[in-house]
C-alpha cells in the first residue's frame, strides 16, 4: 500500500478537487466556445495520490494527453493506503465510480480482486504494453489482465547529511546501537516492507517469510530495532520535515521525494543500500462501475509510452515501468531513479494471504 | 431539566424535526455500524452481511486490554488536567469586566477553529530539539543544550490538553457566570480567605457542572486519533488509532466497527456509572 497519506492531504484534497473541477469547467467552456472539432472523446476521472504526485501529473502529463487525444482528465486526489480501495469498493456496490482509472498499490490490487472490483482490460487495445517489463502487467488468478504498471518507486535508506557526513551503506546500519532514538520508519507492516528488508539483510533472502514461524523469527530480529526508532510514521510529511531539520536524522523513505528535497537544497540524501532498495509500484486499474472503458484503454496505452515514462522519471522521479532500452534516459538520469543493485521485491501475496494475523503480530510488535 | 412532559399536538410537531434529524444522522449510521461490526470481512474493504462475532472475540487478549486501559487512562488524565486548569481560569474570567470577557471568549473560540492536525504538528515543532522551546531556554542560559520533548507521554498530554481546554472553558462559562456572587461574598464576610471560599463554596456549588465537563472531556479525548500518532510513541497509540488503522489502512471495516462499538460501550458504561454516583451523592444530605 503506498503512500501519500495524511489527513493533511485528505483535508486539502476536497478544496483542491473543487478548484480543479471549477477550473476544468471553465476550461471546457472556453474550449467549447473556440469551436473545437468534435472527437470521439469524453472526460476520464483519474485518481492519483493527492499532493506531490497528483500535482506532478496535472502539470507534466495530463495536458499533453488531452491535447493529443481530446480526452479531458478530471484529476482526483486519492487518499492513502487502502482508504481509496474501501471507497471505490463501496461506490462500486452502488454502481458509482468516484474515479474511472485509479493508481493502486500492489496489495490493494490483490485485495480488490476478491470482490472483482477491477474491470478486465484488453491488451490488444493497449499496444504499448509490449514496452512494459513483464512484472508490470497485473492479472487475475485466471490470467485476465486487471492492471497496467503506472510508475515504480524505491524505498531506500535516507539520512541527514549534516548529522551523518558519511552516507550509511547497509540496511543493517539501522540496527547500529549508535543510532538509538534516531530513526523514522513506516508504521504499518504492509507499507514499510520492513519484514522483507530484515529477511534480506539478516536471513539471506525473503524465503524465510514463507511460514508463520519464519515470519516470527524475522519479527524478533526486527524487535531489536525498536530502541532506535523515534518515529513510526504513517504520513510522509510527518517524517520529511523531521528528516530535513535533522530532528530524526535517519530512516526509510521514498527515493523520489528524498531526491527532490535534496535538489531543493535540504541536507538530505537517499542511499541505495548494498542489500538493495525496496522496489514497489503502482498500477492503473479501472473500476468495474466505470463506463469509460474506451477512454481508459486510450489513457493506459498513452501512459505506457516510453517517452511518457521518461518524462515521469525526469519530472516526478519515479522509475520507469517500461524496459530501459526503450526510453531515451541517460545513465545518469536512470541511476537517479533506479539502481543496478537487484532490488528487494515485496511479498505482496504474503500481505494478501496472512492479512489479519500479520497485522495483529505487527501491531503487538511495534506497540509492545 | 424539564419536569413537565410536552402536551398537545404542537409539541409533537415541534419534536418531529429534531427527532427526524436524530434518526437520520445518528441512529441510522449507528445501526449500519452495528450491522457492519458483525459482518463477515471480505478483502479490500468489502463485507458480506452475516452474523460473525469473531471481531468481538479478538478483544479478549492482554494486548487489547492494555490498549483499552491506556486509552481510558489518558482520556481521564486529560480531563482532570483540563478541569484543574480550566475551572479556576473560567471562574476568574467570569469575575472580569464585560469587555475583557468578550475578548477572552473570542480568543478561546478562535482556538477551536484549529484542526487536530495543525495542533499536533505545532506542538511537535514546539517540543522538538531542532526548533523547539528548549532552544529558547538554552539561549536564556537555563539549559545547557536543546533537547527533544517529543514524542512522549508529556507531549501527548500537552496536545490533548490544548485540544480540550477551550471546551472546558466554554462548558463551564454559563454555569459559573450564573453563580450568585453573593455566595462567595458571604463566605468572605464570615472570614474565609479567597482560596478557602473558592474551595468550600464555589467548587461544591459547581459540582454537577464539573462532573458533566469531565465526562464530556473524557469522551471527547477518547476519540482523538491523530495526536497520539503525532505526539506519542507506539505504546501511546489509543484504541482510536487502532480503529483508524483498521478502517483506513487495513480496510477491515467490520473489525474497525466492532472496535468502535466496543469503545463506545465501555465509555457509555463509565459515564452512566459516574453520573449515577454523582446523583446519589447530590441526593444525600
Amino acid at each position: 500500500m503506498k503512500r501519500r497519506p495524511s489527513s493533511l492531504t485528505i483535508a486539502s484534497a476536497g478544496r483542491r478537487r473543487f478548484l480543479m473541477a471549477s477550473a476544468a469547467m471553465t476550461l471546457a467552456g472556453a474550449v467549447g466556445m473556440s469551436g473545437r472539432p468534435a472527437r470521439a472523446a469524453g472526460t476520464l476521472k483519474v485518481g492519483t495520490y493527492g499532493g506531490y504526485f497528483k500535482d506532478s501529473f496535472d502539470k507534466h502529463i495530463y495536458p499533453d494527453f488531452t491535447r493529443e487525444t481530446g480526452i479531458e482528465i478530471e484529476s482526483i486526489a486519492e487518499p492513502t493506503g487502502e482508504a481509496w480501495l474501501v471507497q471505490l469498493n463501496a461506490a462500486a456496490r452502488a454502481g458509482q465510480a468516484p474515479a474511472d482509472v485509479s493508481m493502486m498499490s500492489q496489495v490493494a490490487m490483490l485485495k480488490g480482486q476478491a470482490s472483482e472490483l477491477w474491470a478486465p482490460l484488453d491488451l490488444a487495445r493497449i499496444p504499448n504494453h509490449t514496452y512494459l517489463l513483464p512484472q508490470y502487467v497485473h492479472r487475475y488468478p485466471d490470467r485476465r489482465v486487471d492492471g497496467i504498471g503506472a510508475v515504480a518507486w524505491y524505498i531506500t535508506l535516507v539520512s541527514n547529511t549534516d548529522v551523518y557526513p558519511e552516507a550509511p551503506t547497509s540496511w543493517g546500519d539501522l540496527w547500529n546501537p549508535d543510532n538509538q532514538d534516531r530513526l523514522g520508519l513506516l508504521a504499518l507492516v504492509s507499507n514499510s516492507f520492513l519484514l522483507e528488508i530484515t529477511a534480506t539483510t539478516f536471513f539471506g533472502g525473503t524465503d524465510v517469510l514463507g511460514t508463520e514461524d519464519g515470519i516470527l523469527r524475522v519479527m524478533a530480529k526486527l524487535a531489536e530495532l525498536k530502541p532506535n526508532v523515534k518515529l513510526w510514521y504513517r504520513d510522509e510529511g510527518q517524517f520529511q520535515q523531521a528528516l530535513q531539520s535533522g530532528e530524526i536524522p535517519m530512516g526509510q523513505y521514498y527515493h523520489d521525494v528524498a531526491g527532490l528535497a535534496a535538489a531543493e537544497g535540504f541536507p538530505v540524501r537517499s542511499t541505495m543500500p548494498t542489500e538493495g532498495g525496496v522496489n514497489d509500484s503502482g498500477c492503473w486499474a479501472l473500476s468495474r462501475a466505470s463506463d469509460k472503458v474506451d477512454e481508459a484503454h486510450v489513457f493506459m496505452d498513452y501512459m505506457c509510452r516510453p517517452e511518457v515514462q521518461a518524462t515521469l522519471s525526469r519530472k516526478v522521479g519515479t522509475a520507469p515501468t517500461v524496459r530501459r532500452e526503450a526510453t531515451d534516459l541517460s545513465d545518469a538520469e536512470f541511476d537517479a531513479v533506479s539502481s543496478s543493485i537487484p532490488p528487494i521485491i515485496p511479498l505482496y501475496e504474503m500481505y494478501n494471504e496472512r492479512d489479519e494475523w500479520l497485522n495483529q503480530q505487527w501491531t503487538e510488535l511495534v506497540t509492545g | 431539566m424539564i419536569d413537565r412532559s410536552p402536551r398537545g399536538a404542537g409539541a409533537y410537531v415541534l419534536a418531529f424535526g429534531p427527532g427526524l434529524m436524530l434518526a437520520v444522522f445518528f441512529l441510522v449510521p449507528f445501526g449500519i455500524m452495528l450491522l457492519v461490526s458483525v459482518a463477515e470481512a471480505v478483502k479490500g474493504g468489502a463485507y458480506n452481511l452475516a452474523f460473525d462475532g469473531s471481531h468481538y472475540a479478538r478483544f479478549f487478549t492482554p494486548f487489547f486490554g492494555r490498549v483499552l486501559g491506556f486509552s481510558l487512562f489518558i482520556a481521564l488524565l486529560t480531563a482532570c488536567i483540563c478541569i484543574t486548569v480550566g475551572f479556576p481560569f473560567t471562574y476568574a474570567l467570569t469575575r472580569l469586566g464585560h469587555r475583557a470577557q468578550v475578548v477572552w471568549l473570542v480568543f478561546i473560540l478562535a482556538v477551536l477553529s484549529l484542526s487536530e492536525v495543525i495542533i499536533g504538528f505545532s506542538w511537535s515543532i514546539l517540543l522538538s530539539r531542532t526548533a523547539g522551546i528548549s532552544n529558547l531556554l538554552v539561549w536564556l542560559g537555563l539549559m545547557r543544550e536543546p533537547v527533544a520533548w517529543f514524542p512522549g507521554l508529556a507531549a501527548l498530554l500537552c496536545g490533548l490538553t490544548y485540544l480540550g481546554l477551550p471546551y472546558t472553558v466554554l462548558i463551564l462559562y454559563p454555569p459559573l457566570s450564573r453563580l450568585d456572587p453573593e455566595l462567595p461574598e458571604a463566605a468572605r464576610m464570615l472570614g474565609a480567605s479567597p482560596l478557602r471560599s473558592f474551595f468550600t463554596v464555589v467548587v461544591p456549588a459547581m459540582r454537577p457542572a464539573i462532573v458533566a465537563t469531565v465526562i464530556m472531556l473524557f469522551v471527547f479525548t477518547l476519540g482523538a486519533y491523530l495526536l497520539p500518532q503525532v505526539l506519542g510513541r507506539p505504546q501511546h497509540w489509543t484504541l482510536s488509532v487502532l480503529i483508524t488503522d483498521q478502517a483506513i489502512f487495513q480496510s477491515n471495516l467490520p473489525f474497525a466497527a466492532a472496535m468502535a462499538i466496543f469503545l463506545m460501550g465501555v465509555s457509555l458504561a463509565l459515564v452512566l456509572v459516574t453520573s449515577r454516583l454523582n446523583r446519589r451523592a447530590m441526593g444525600s444530605p
